[in-house]
């Protein structure tokens, strides 16, 4: 087992370069260090300068996602023993502006998760000596894998369309507007449809798939998108036969 | 101006490479189902030709036969064969994404939803191996 790794860490500080470089770290091997561990050793020993956004360390906050080796990961979650020899590569998530060294700007998923309404829509709210909206387990299900999306937002990193197409909505926001299309207890799906299905929505995605597969919650973009397609196209043939779920 | 941009400029926001394709095994995948749908296109189009000859008789047939017998022609198809298949099985493994299916309230497992169309495709294939074969 090694003594010590070699990070190549991307750097960018606006006020000194016009794009990004590379600096070389050496950090102590430990066979339960994870890349934030590292970044972290660098940060406290090294370089106080360099910059990443980290909380939880234990893969729920969602906030320090990164590429790894060219893979977008969450790097509390990504162990140095699973990348040696090294030297290795921890640059910015993919297709976001880059602020500084490793911190993207993630106002542009912000304001389109907004705009999908990823809360429970109802016409009218029942008064609340009815009680709570009760559902059974199968309605549960029917919606829970959507559910578990942390915002990490290495399913827009994976997504060559987000890329390309930066107007997409994108996979973590449309997952979670079908989190709710699906629940029991929402109304909104009419209002969420426009925003799907028109321009920079699910007709964008040509199902490359690696949204849901690097995604670490196992939430599965994907599906959510492929049958919101469906969904919407019965709602294109049949647009009498009410909501659109 | 956009939004990316309105009040940070000095952000750094590379454009994407027409090249990302390259880039990774299941870029290169994918990018290979999309090509196989010109190859599948190919054989309805050969298909249409031979109903074509069908209907010129007996003579046009057998020189759409030799046609269909020459090395271009059989590179082409044996091409054309390898990408359908690709399709085929690439399309029948994604679709349990697509298809949510309920049965009793229950969902249905992927693997039942993929498996019955691999089934649905053998029982299609054994109906033409049937006509095909029964000589």
């Amino acid at each position: 087992m090694p003594e010590a790794v070699t990070l190549v860490v991307t750097r960018y500080r606006p006020e000194q370069e016009h794009e990004p470089t590379t600096q070389r770290f050496e950090v102590p091997f430990r066979k339960e260090w994870v890349v934030l561990d590292a970044l972290n050793y660098v940060k406290d020993q090294l370089d106080g300068s360099l910059s990443f956004r980290w909380s939880c360390r234990m893969g729920v906050c969602g906030s320090c996602g990164m590429m790894v080796n060219g893979e977008p990961k969450l790097t509390c979650g990504a162990f140095l023993g699973d990348f040696l020899p090294g030297p290795i590569r921890v640059e910015p998530l993919r297709f976001f502006p880059v602020i500084r060294d490793l911190i993207v700007d993630i106002g542009d998923f912000l304001r389109k998760l907004k705009r999908v309404k990823p809360w429970l829509v109802r016409s009218q709210e029942k008064p609340l000596a009815e009680g709570e909206y009760r559902q059974t387990p199968d309605q549960l299900d029917a919606y829970k894998p959507f559910s578990m999306c942390i915002n990490c937002l290495l399913c827009y990193s994976a997504c060559p369309i987000y890329g390309l197409e930066p107007s997409f909505v994108g996979p973590a926001a449309i997952a979670l507007a079908q989190r709710y299309n699906l629940d029991n207890r929402d109304q909104g799906s009419r209002d969420r449809h426009e925003i799907l299905s028109g321009k920079g929505g699910i007709w964008e995605c040509t199902f490359v798939g690696q949204c849901s597969e690097v995604c670490p919650k196992h939430v599965d973009p994907a599906r959510a998108i492929q049958q919101y397609k469906l969904t919407a196209a019965m709602h294109w043939l049949m647009p009498w036969a009410g909501g659109s779920r | 101006m956009s939004p990316h941009t309105t009040f940070h400029p000095k952000w750094y926001r590379p454009r994407v490479s027409v090249w990302w394709w390259l880039e990774k095994r299941p870029y290169r995948l994918f990018v290979l189902r999309e090509i196989s749908s010109v190859f599948v296109a190919l054989v309805a189009f050969v298909t249409l030709l031979q109903v074509r000859a069908v209907k010129q008789g007996p003579d046009a047939y057998a020189r759409f036969l030799e046609w269909l017998g020459t090395p271009a022609v059989l590179a082409v198809n044996a091409l054309a064969f390898a990408f359908v298949l690709l399709h085929a099985v690439t399309w029948f493994n994604l679709a349990p994404k697509a298809m949510s299916l309920r049965l009793r309230g229950k969902k249905v497992p992927d693997a039942v939803v993929a498996a019955s169309n691999y089934a649905g495709w053998i029982v299609a294939s054994a109906i033409v191996a049937y006509f095909l074969l029964r000589d």
